[in-house]
C-alpha cells in the first residue's frame, strides 16, 4: 500500500473521483452560501402564488406564495446535516457491531449476525410509520437518529467480512500477544488498515441516509418544522403543482438528490478503482 | 524437439512502467522430457510457464518466438491460440482445486468443455474413465460437485481434466506446493506416469521446491530475477552445478539427516533486484561472490557441456 | 451425501430461516403494541387531544378508545390479547373509514399493490440481470448503460414518479397521472375497464421499474465480472474455451448473490412503492398509509405496519425456496448464513 498522499494523488486522477467530488462540493457550496442570497423566509407567504421563476423569485412561488429558491437552499442544508448525521450514526453503529462480529467470530458472531439480519429485514418504514404516529414532534436529530439506527446492517456487513480477511494478518496477532485489549486491537490495528473501506462505507451510509430521508419527508414522515427538499416535494404533490403544471416546485427538489447520491455513488465506484485497482483495469 | 523458446521477453505492464518479468529466454525441451522449471519465488518461472499458454493482460508480449513440434505458437493472440490450447499444449495451474466451477457437476462440465472442442463426451466416456482410475479417483466423481470432493481429489481431476486430449507440451505450475509430502509423492508418480504412458509428450514441472525434481525432473532450468541462469540434466545440476547461484542454492538445500548444531543451515545472502527498473547485465551480480566488470554485460545462455547451458561470464 | 443427508441440510437451512423471521415477527408485532404504550403520555389522550372536540364528546370518544385500545385491562393481558386478535384475523376498526374493519380496507388495496409491484419487481429484474451481463461484456453498452444505471439507482422513486407524471402526463397528455382508474368507471370485468386501469398502472409500473431496473443491472454487471475473473474462468480460458461457454457459467453463477439481493432489497421496494402510490393516488396500501398518517387513523396503521411486515417475511420465504433450488451448494449443507 502506497503512502497516503500517494494514494491521493491517484483518487484525484481519477475521473470519477473527480466528478463526484465537483458535484458534491456544488451543492455543498450552494447549501452553504445559497440561504445568504434568500431575500426570504422559506415557509413565509411572501409572492404571488404559482408564479414561475423570475427575476424577483428565482426558482418561482409555490401555491401560496412561499419563495421556492429559499426553500430549495435551505431543504439542502436540511438534506445534507441529515445525510452526515444519519450517515455517520449508520457508519459508526455498522462498523462497531462489524468489527466486533468479525474479530470475535463464534457465538458472538452468531448472535450479532441474527441481530442484523433482523434489523435488515424489518421494512423500516414500516416501523418508522408507528413510531411517528405518536411523535407528535420530530426533529432533525430525531429522524437522523432513526435513519442511523436502521441502516446501519448495510455497513455491519461490509466491515464483518472486510475484518475476518484482516483478522488473519499477523500483525493482529503480534498485538494479541502483547497483550492488547480486543477493544484497543479492533480500534487501533484492525480499523486503520481499513480506513480507505470505513470512507467508502460512509459515503454510502451518506448517500442512503439523503435517499432515506427524502422518502420519509415525503410521505410526510419527516421532521414537523423547517423544510427539506422531500418536504417540498410533499407539499408540491398535496398542493396540486402536477395538475397546475408547477415544474419550477416539483423538479428542483429532486433533481438535486439524484444529483447528490448519484455524485456520491459514481465517487464510490471511482475510490473502488483507486484503493483496490484490478490489474485488469490497466 | 518438442518445445522451442528463442529469446522470449514477457513484461508486467504496471502503473509505474514495465516489469522485467522475463528477458530473453532462449531454451528447448525434448520429446518426452521432464524439465524441472526451478528459482525462487519472483523470479518468472509462472510467469514463463503461463506465457506460454495464456498471455493475459497485464502481461505483456515483447518479443520472442515459440515453437511446439516445428508450428510456431502465436502466444500474442489470444484468439489463435485456442487452436493450440488443450490439444497440443496444456496446463495444470497453481490454483487446481479452485479451478472447477462450483455449480456443475464435473461429468457435465467436462462434456461442456469437450463439446466447445468439437468431441463428443460419450466417445471419451471410456478412456476417461480409466484415466480417472489411474489416478485413483472413483468415476462417481463426475457425478458429484466440486465442493463434495476434497482439495487432492479436485486437483486430480484437473490433472485429468488438463491431460485428457494427450497434449505435447504440459505445463505444471507449482501442483506440489500446497500439499503434504507423502500427496506430493502420489502427485509426482501421476506426472511421471502420465508421461511414461505416453499421455503427455513434455512437460515443465515448475516449483521451488528442488528436492522434488531430483526425483522426477530429467533436466532443470534454473532461473534467476527473470533471467535463465541454468539448464543441465538433473544429476548436473545437483553434482556439478556451474552457475554461482545454483552453486549456492545446491548448497542451502538440508541434507536429511544433518543437525542444526553440526551443520548450519546456509542461505543466500541478500534479495533480487527490483524488476520494475532492473539493473543491466547479470542480475545475480549483487549477490554473487563471484562477481567482476564484465557481469555489468549480460552473460549469453551458452552451452558449455552437452545438453548443459549456463548463463556465466565465468564459465565460458 | 445421500438424499435424506440433503433433505436433512435443506430442513435445517430452512429451518434456520424461519427460526428468524419468526423471531423478526414476533420482535416487530410487540414493538406495535409497545409503541403507542411506551410513548409519553397516555395514548389515548395524544389521540383525542389532536382531536381538538368540545370535552363531552371528548369523553366519548376517550371511553371508546379506553375500549378499543383494552388499557383497563392488565399489560400481560393486552399483550396476549393482542396477539389472539391478530391471529384471528382482527386488526380493529378503521376510524377514517369507520366503521369498516381494517382488515377488509387493506384487503380493497392489495390487488392494486400487487399488481403495481410484482411486475415491476420481476420484469426489473430479469431485465436488469440480462442487459448487466450485457454490459460486462460489450465496451460501448457498458460506457452507456452504467451511468444511466447509476443515475436511476439514485434517484428517489417518488421524484422519477413526479417527473414522469409531469412530462408523459401533464404535458404531454399521454397518461392519466392519479388513480387506479378513471372516476367516471366502476371496477367490473370488461376491456374498457381492463383497458382503462392499464392506462392508469402504466407510470406508476414505469417509476418503479426503471429505478429497480438501473440498482440489478450495474449489481449484475458487478457480479459477471467478479465470475468472469474467478479461477474456474480463467482454467477454462486456458484450456480453450470459447468466451460463450465461460459467460454461461459466469451468468448461471452471477445469478445466485442477485437473488439473494433480492430479498435483502424487498425493504426499499416497499418505500419505494409506498411513495410512488402517493405520488400517483394510487390506491393501494401506501395511499392507505398516507391516509392514515394525515386522518390520524392508528388501527388503519397498525393495520398496514402489521401487512407490510407479513408480506415482506414471506417474500423473503419463498426467495429462500427458490434458492435452494437453484443453489447446488444449499442443498448439501454447503452455505448457510
Amino acid at each position: 500500500m502506497g503512502s497516503r498522499s500517494e494514494l491521493m494523488y491517484f483518487a484525484w486522477r481519477n475521473t470519477k473521483v473527480r466528478v463526484g467530488v465537483l458535484i458534491l462540493a456544488l451543492f455543498v457550496i450552494l447549501a452553504i452560501v445559497g440561504p445568504l442570497f434568500a431575500r426570504h423566509d422559506p415557509n413565509a407567504y411572501v409572492g404571488p402564488p404559482a408564479h414561475p421563476p423570475s427575476r424577483e423569485y428565482w426558482l418561482g412561488t409555490t401555491t401560496f406564495g412561499q419563495d421556492v429558491y429559499s426553500q430549495f437552499v435551505h431543504g439542502l442544508r436540511a438534506t445534507f446535516i441529515v445525510g452526515l448525521l444519519g450517515g455517520g450514526i449508520g457508519t459508526l453503529l455498522g462498523v462497531c457491531i462489524g468489527l466486533l462480529a468479525g474479530y470475535r467470530g463464534g457465538m458472538v458472531d452468531e448472535i450479532l449476525n441474527m441481530f442484523t439480519n433482523i434489523v435488515l429485514i424489518l421494512p423500516t418504514l414500516a416501523v418508522l410509520i408507528i413510531i411517528a404516529a405518536y411523535l407528535t414532534v420530530r426533529g432533525i436529530l430525531v429522524e437522523s437518529l432513526f435513519i442511523g439506527c436502521t441502516a446501519w446492517p448495510w455497513a455491519a456487513r461490509a466491515i464483518r467480512a472486510q475484518t475476518f480477511s484482516l483478522r488473519a494478518r499477523e500483525f493482529v496477532d503480534l498485538a494479541r500477544m502483547s497483550g492488547r485489549s480486543s477493544w484497543k486491537i479492533m480500534f487501533y490495528e484492525i480499523a486503520p488498515n481499513m480506513l480507505s473501506y470505513l470512507f467508502m462505507t460512509f459515503i454510502l451510509q451518506f448517500g442512503g441516509a439523503v435517499l432515506i430521508a427524502a422518502t420519509l419527508d415525503f410521505i410526510g414522515l419527516g421532521p414537523t418544522q423547517g423544510i427539506s427538499l422531500g418536504l417540498m416535494m410533499n407539499n408540491a404533490v398535496l398542493w396540486a403543482a402536477l395538475p397546475l403544471g408547477m415544474w419550477w416546485w416539483l423538479i428542483p427538489p429532486g433533481a438535486a438528490i439524484t444529483a447528490i447520491v448519484g455524485a456520491l455513488y459514481v465517487m464510490n465506484v471511482g475510490l473502488d478503482e483507486v484503493f483496490n485497482p484490478k490489474l485488469r483495469e490497466l | 524437439m518438442a518445445l522451442r523458446v528463442e529469446n522470449l521477453r514477457i513484461y508486467y505492464r504496471t502503473l509505474r512502467g514495465y516489469v522485467h518479468a522475463v528477458e530473453g529466454a532462449t531454451f528447448s525441451v525434448g520429446d518426452g522430457e521432464i524439465m524441472g522449471l526451478a528459482g525462487e519465488s519472483g523470479c518468472g518461472k509462472t510467469t514463463l510457464g503461463h506465457s506460454l499458454i495464456y498471455l493475459k493482460p497485464p502481461m505483456a508480449y515483447i518479443e520472442g518466438r515459440v515453437f511446439l513440434d516445428g508450428r510456431e505458437l502465436p502466444i500474442w493472440d489470444m484468439d489463435r491460440m485456442n487452436e493450440f490450447r488443450f490439444r497440443h499444449i496444456s496446463i495444470i495451474p497453481q490454483y487446481a482445486m479452485n479451478a472447477l466451477n462450483p455449480t456443475r457437476r464435473i461429468g457435465p462440465l467436462i462434456a461442456d468443455l469437450l463439446a466447445t472442442r468439437g468431441i463428443d463426451f460419450r466417445q471419451i466416456l471410456p478412456e476417461l474413465q480409466r484415466r480417472l482410475d489411474l489416478v485413483q479417483l472413483s468415476p462417481e466423481v463426475l457425478n458429484r460437485y466440486p465442493f463434495e470432493l476434497s482439495g487432492g481429489m479436485r486437483q486430480r481431476v484437473v490433472m485429468v481434466i488438463s491431460t485428457l486430449l494427450n497434449p505435447s507440451l504440459l505445463i505444471a505450475d507449482e501442483i506440489t506446493s500446497a500439499l503434504d509430502v507423502s500427496t506430493q509423492r502420489a502427485v509426482c508418480e501421476m506426472i511421471v506416469e502420465f508421461r511414461n504412458r505416453g499421455f503427455v509428450r513434455s512437460t515443465i514441472f515448475i516449483t521451488h521446491d528442488m528436492s522434488i525434481l531430483y526425483q522426477i525432473a530429467d533436466t532443470i532450468l534454473v532461473m534467476y530475477a527473470g533471467q535463465l541462469a541454468e539448464k543441465a540434466p538433473v544429476e548436473a545440476i545437483f553434482r556439478s552445478p556451474r552457475h554461482p547461484y545454483t552453486r549456492m542454492l545446491i548448497a542451502s538445500l538440508p541434507r536429511v539427516g544433518a543437525r542444526q548444531r553440526v551443520e548450519r543451515l546456509k542461505g543466500i545472502p541478500g534479495s533480487p533486484p527490483p524488476l520494475l527498473d532492473p539493473p543491466p547485465g547479470c542480475r545475480f551480480r549483487d549477490r554473487c561472490p563471484l562477481a567482476f566488470e564484465r557481469c555489468q554485460e549480460p552473460p549469453p545462455f551458452v552451452e558449455v557441456e552437452p545438453g548443459h547451458f549456463v548463463a556465466c561470464w565465468r564459465e565460458i | 451425501m445421500n438424499l435424506e443427508e440433503r433433505g436433512e441440510a435443506v430442513i435445517r437451512y430452512l429451518g434456520r430461516k424461519l427460526f428468524v423471521y419468526l423471531l423478526t415477527f414476533f420482535f416487530a408485532v410487540t414493538i406495535d403494541w409497545l409503541i403507542p404504550r411506551l410513548m409519553p403520555g397516555n395514548p389515548v389522550d395524544i389521540m383525542v387531544s389532536r382531536m381538538a372536540l368540545r370535552a363531552d364528546a371528548a369523553e366519548v370518544v376517550r371511553s371508546y378508545y379506553i375500549q378499543a385500545f383494552q388499557l383497563d385491562l392488565p399489560l400481560w393481558r393486552q399483550y396476549l390479547n393482542f396477539w389472539i386478535a391478530l391471529f384471528r384475523g382482527d386488526l380493529g376498526v378503521s376510524i377514517w373509514l369507520f366503521p369498516q374493519p381494517v382488515i377488509s380496507v387493506i384487503a380493497r388495496a392489495v390487488p392494486y399493490d400487487l399488481l403495481l409491484l410484482l411486475p415491476a419487481i420481476l420484469l426489473s429484474w430479469v431485465l436488469g440481470n440480462q442487459v448487466g451481463a450485457m454490459a460486462a461484456r460489450v465496451r460501448w453498452l457498458d460506457n452507456t448503460v452504467l451511468p444511466l444505471a447509476y443515475i436511476l439507482t439514485a434517484t428517489p422513486y417518488m421524484w422519477l414518479a413526479l417527473l414522469l407524471a409531469w412530462s408523459l402526463g401533464q404535458v404531454a397528455g399521454l397518461f392519466p397521472i392519479s388513480g387506479a382508474y378513471g372516476y367516471n368507471i366502476r371496477p367490473h370485468l370488461s376491456w374498457v375497464f381492463i383497458r382503462d386501469l392499464l392506462w392508469h398502472w402504466t407510470l406508476p409500473f414505469l417509476s418503479l421499474f426503471l429505478v429497480m431496473f438501473g440498482g440489478w443491472a450495474i449489481g449484475m454487471r458487478n457480479m459477471i465480472i467478479y465470475e468472469l475473473e474467478a479461477d474456474y474462468s480463467r482454467y477454462l480460458s486456458a484450456l480453450g474455451a470459447p468466451q460463450r461457454l465461460i459467460r454461461r457459467y459466469a451468468f448461471r453463477n452471477a445469478v445466485l448473490p442477485q437473488i439473494t439481493g433480492l430479498a435483502l432489497q424487498l425493504g426499499a421496494i416497499v418505500a419505494g412503492a409506498v411513495a410512488t402510490e402517493i405520488a400517483f393516488a394510487y390506491p393501494g396500501t401506501g395511499y392507505l398509509i398516507l391516509q392514515a398518517v394525515l386522518n390520524q387513523d392508528y388501527f388503519l396503521l397498525q393495520g398496514c405496519f402489521l401487512f407490510i411486515i407479513t408480506g415482506v417475511l414471506v417474500a423473503n420465504l419463498i426467495i429462500d425456496i427458490v434458492y435452494i433450488l437453484v443453489d447446488p451448494r444449499t442443498r448439501l449443507g454447503m452455505v448457510g448464513e
